[in-house]
């Protein structure tokens, strides 16, 4: 896009110009109006809301603090798979369709674990221990899948045009949902209950918040700490920067490109790893299946927060969760629209295409390596 | 300026060659769904027995206005079953399919000619597999019947090309009003001719709901959620007409997503309605994710939960959330219940069933399908004739006609049809759950019966 501002224009005729310069506006004036009409929808939406809530109809304020608590929760797992998009993106410019499927095989392994814990009685004995135990198999099995997915399908393919690896990472991606459909079968594993200390909700400064969804937004925090430091100030973290800054440059300084690709994948998968125990504890229900909308929501949440930014991938996690979780109620509600709850999904949506209307690389802004940007 | 031009003349067979090819698909796609459908098929049908009756004399009948189907000497009467078979609706598919194939083997061949219902059909529980299913049954005009479809969704799509083709459609599990009528005499927008089902009308369950919910409970005010599932959505609907109708007010009706999870969401917009009731006919895994997160949404720890014939199965009633909530679906007390035509008893069937499968059905609609195949060989029996060449003669419009005047006693009760083809025998009961170590359906107790009268 850049590139095709900055040549310099060829000489035109005047009334040609005169015509580019009609049309512009004309489409400026068509995005303004979406502008214009999407500010005009959502102030009014909040109006109603709250004139709603002042007047005591609707919500209560716990009903609306447990909304937004659950929708922190699921956008803290959304952020956590968005990485995953964003790393691989950054450093290989092409979408990772399969780690969604990187993501449904730790929660798939996490609960044969789970259950075997839950049939010895460790997971009600010492429920920390079985919750810690579960997280580092779904890490490690989400991580080896992520390896394995990059050595035997995007190595070979390696300076193959960025549509290929695309197209081969969704082929993958079918493949590993119905291998794990073939081994796992088809229906749907629960997990066992959450353990009694995080069953109940806790009250933290007045506010009572489910303690399952606590634990999944306090995790979250630490993984994204971890990650950050691990990014910012080891040397492995490091030469991923570099890598992604330019491929051939780090090569040349002596970094060991490939290693560290199989790095990214490494722990992109490790942070999917941490968002399968998260979903365990969330939501429970898992099959072969589980992977596909979590994934398209993530990769949204990445897009949303500017693709191959780290931090851009977790705010727009966090976003996308209370955009499609309060969202609707918040803003359509307001208006007086029954039935919104089922417009989730066309909220979070339409979200996206709001954000990137009015800013086109996303919130956090698009991070891209040299390759991309020429 | 000349570069310019050349690519605009480019731009426009661009566009031309796109307009082309998202044209031409559409075309052939057309061409190939009416083929069989409409234009071949009676043409065909018609021939054949002309031939005959050239060749062998004129004591013959002629078809009537939909065709006839004549099976050859040696050959067999071809039927077709078509069922959700794979996927996460299976579990209601396979038992159907199973009964249908000892159905047939129970009720023995006709006039000499062996039934056969061929390599069992997927109707992946959508409409895209009721309609790629129904295509390729109506390709070949040899198929007299479908016992099908599992899903309301999938009947919609096939029943239209099974009705142009002729053939008449048997479903032992749809429940969709919009299929049949209002039971007021209007046909649904979906009812076509040839369409009969075993199953009961979704009208009669949603009336069963409303009137315990109201009369039994004493609820005043109620939610109801669906997941845009024809089957659920229509049955949710039943469920609100009825419930206000009787004086009590829906205070939320709202959908779900298919493979949605977090239902924080939708639960706190239902708790804005503060409703005493709740009546979620969906499926799993929605339901299981409706019932866990519920305890987090303030304002709706004491509400009744009421599901239906979806969730009534084993794995949902695992959950201890599922503790104290309410059932409704169709009876599932067949008992001694016998089928007059081939003379099983459901017991006596059951048992055939484990024997042959090694496990017991996954789910009740076994019986429906039973009856709905013996429905359809019995009056297959009545209308065939054998003609002088020794081939069996179907007419289509007479079988029909004879459905249509269906009478008799089944595992299910007693069938008749109505005129929109409700057959079944609109039994409902409703059943509490109050101890989720007690999964075997058959051992949850019932706490109301209803019994819908058709015509």
């Amino acid at each position: 896009m850049t590139a095709i501002d900055e040549r310099p224009a060829p000489p035109e005729a005047p009334e040609e110009r005169e015509r580019k310069a009609l049309r512009i506006s004309w489409i400026d004036l068509f995005l303004w109006g979406i502008r214009i009409a999407a500010i005009i929808v959502i102030v009014f939406g909040l109006f109603g809301s709250i004139s709603k809530f002042v007047a005591g109809e609707g919500l209560t304020a716990q009903g609306w603090r447990d909304l937004i608590v659950s929708s922190l929760a699921q956008g803290a797992m959304y952020g956590l798979l968005a990485l995953g998009y964003s790393m691989v993106y950054g450093v290989l410019g092409f979408i990772n369709f399969a780690h969604g499927e990187v993501f449904m095989s730790g929660t798939m392994v996490g609960f044969i674990a789970a259950n075997w814990l839950f049939e010895n009685g460790v997971w009600t004995s010492n429920p920390f221990l079985a919750m810690f135990l579960v997280l580092i198999v779904a890490m490690i099995t989400s991580t080896l899948v992520a390896v394995l997915v990059e050595r035997i399908a995007y190595k070979p393919l390696r300076g193959a045009p960025r549509l290929i690896p695309l197209i081969t990472s969704i082929g993958m991606s079918f493949f590993l949902q119905y291998t794990f459909g073939g081994l796992f079968g088809v229906g749907f594993n629960t997990y066992p209950p959450p353990p009694e200390v995080i069953a109940g909700s806790v009250n933290i400064f007045g506010i009572d918040v489910r303690s399952t969804q606590l634990t999944v937004i306090i995790i979250a925090i630490l993984s994204m700490i971890g990650l950050w430091y691990f990014v910012t100030r080891t040397r492995s973290g490091r030469a991923m920067r570099a890598v992604a800054e330019d491929k051939e440059i780090a090569g040349l300084m002596g970094i060991n490109v490939d290693r560290t690709i199989v790095l990214v994948f490494a722990v992109g998968g490790a942070m999917a790893g941490v968002a399968a125990m998260m979903w365990s504890l969330l939501f429970r229900s898992v099959n072969f299946f589980a992977g596909f909308l979590p994934g398209v929501k993530a990769f949204t949440a990445a897009v949303l927060g500017g693709i191959g930014n780290i931090a851009g991938a977790m705010g727009g996690g966090v976003l996308l969760g209370l955009f499609e979780g309060v969202g609707p109620l918040l803003i359509l509600g307001g208006l007086g629209i029954p039935g919104v709850s089922q417009l989730k999904d066309a909220v979070a949506f339409i979200a996206l295409v709001l954000v990137l209307i009015f800013r086109p690389s996303g919130l956090f802004g698009e991070r891209l390596g040299s390759e991309d940007r020429v | 300026m000349k570069s310019k031009r050349g690519l605009r003349l480019l731009a426009i067979f661009g566009v031309l060659a796109l307009i082309l090819a998202a044209c031409s698909p559409a075309e052939e796609g057309g061409d190939t769904t009416e083929a069989p459908g409409t234009t071949e098929a009676p043409t065909d049908t018609t021939e054949a027995p002309e031939m005959t009756t050239t060749t062998e004399g004129m004591e013959d009948p002629e078809p009537g206005p939909l065709g006839a189907v004549v099976v050859a000497p040696g050959d067999s009467i071809q039927i077709r079953s078509l069922q959700a078979i794979s996927g996460p609706v299976a579990f209601l598919g396979v038992p159907i399919q199973r009964a249908t194939m000892l159905a047939i083997q129970d009720y023995g061949p006709i006039e000499g000619f062996e039934v056969d219902m061929g390599t069992g059909l997927d109707d992946l529980c959508s409409a895209e597999g009721g309609q790629a299913a129904a295509q390729t049954i109506v390709s070949d005009e040899q198929v007299v019947g479908v016992i099908g479809t599992s899903c309301s969704g999938a009947a919609q799509a096939a029943s239209p090309l099974v009705s142009d083709a002729g053939m008449v459609m048997i479903s032992p599990a749809n429940t969709s009003p919009s299929l049949t009528s209002d039971l007021q005499g209007t046909a649904g927008d979906n009812y076509r001719e040839g369409y009969y089902r075993t199953a009961h009308n979704d009208l009669f369950q949603g009336q069963a709901v409303a009137e315990f919910a109201f009369n039994d409970l004493g609820l005043t005010s109620m939610a109801a959620i669906h997941d845009g599932d024809p089957y659920t959505q229509g049955l949710a609907k039943a469920f609100s007409d009825a419930f206000e109708e009787l004086g009590g007010t829906i205070t939320t009706f709202v959908g779900v997503n298919k493979g949605d999870t977090d239902m924080t969401p939708v639960l706190s917009e239902v708790s804005q309605g503060s409703p005493e009731g709740i009546y979620f006919p969906i499926f799993q895994p929605e339901g299981d994710f409706i019932v866990q997160q519920i305890g987090g949404v303030s304002g709706l720890g004491d509400v009744t939960l009421i599901g239906a014939d979806g969730l009534f199965v084993t794995d949902f009633l695992g959950l201890p959330e599922t503790e104290g909530m309410y059932f409704s679906g169709p009876s599932l007390d067949f008992g001694e219940n016998a089928n007059e035509l081939t003379g099983v008893a459901a017991s006596a069937f059951l048992e055939t069933y484990e024997s042959e499968f090694g496990e017991a059905p996954s789910s009740a609609f076994w019986a429906h399908g039973y009856d709905a195949t013996t429905m359809l060989l019995q009056a297959i029996a009545d209308v065939a004739m054998v003609q002088s060449d020794g081939s069996l003669f179907i007419d289509r419009q007479a079988l029909r006609d004879r459905i249509n005047a269906t009478a008799f006693a089944g595992m299910i009760g007693d069938l008749t049809c109505d005129e929109f083809g409700d057959c079944g025998s609109q039994e409902i009961q409703i059943n509490l759950h109050e101890d989720s170590s007690v999964t075997d359906l058959s051992q949850i107790p019932v706490v109301f019966t209803y019994k819908g009268e058709v015509g």
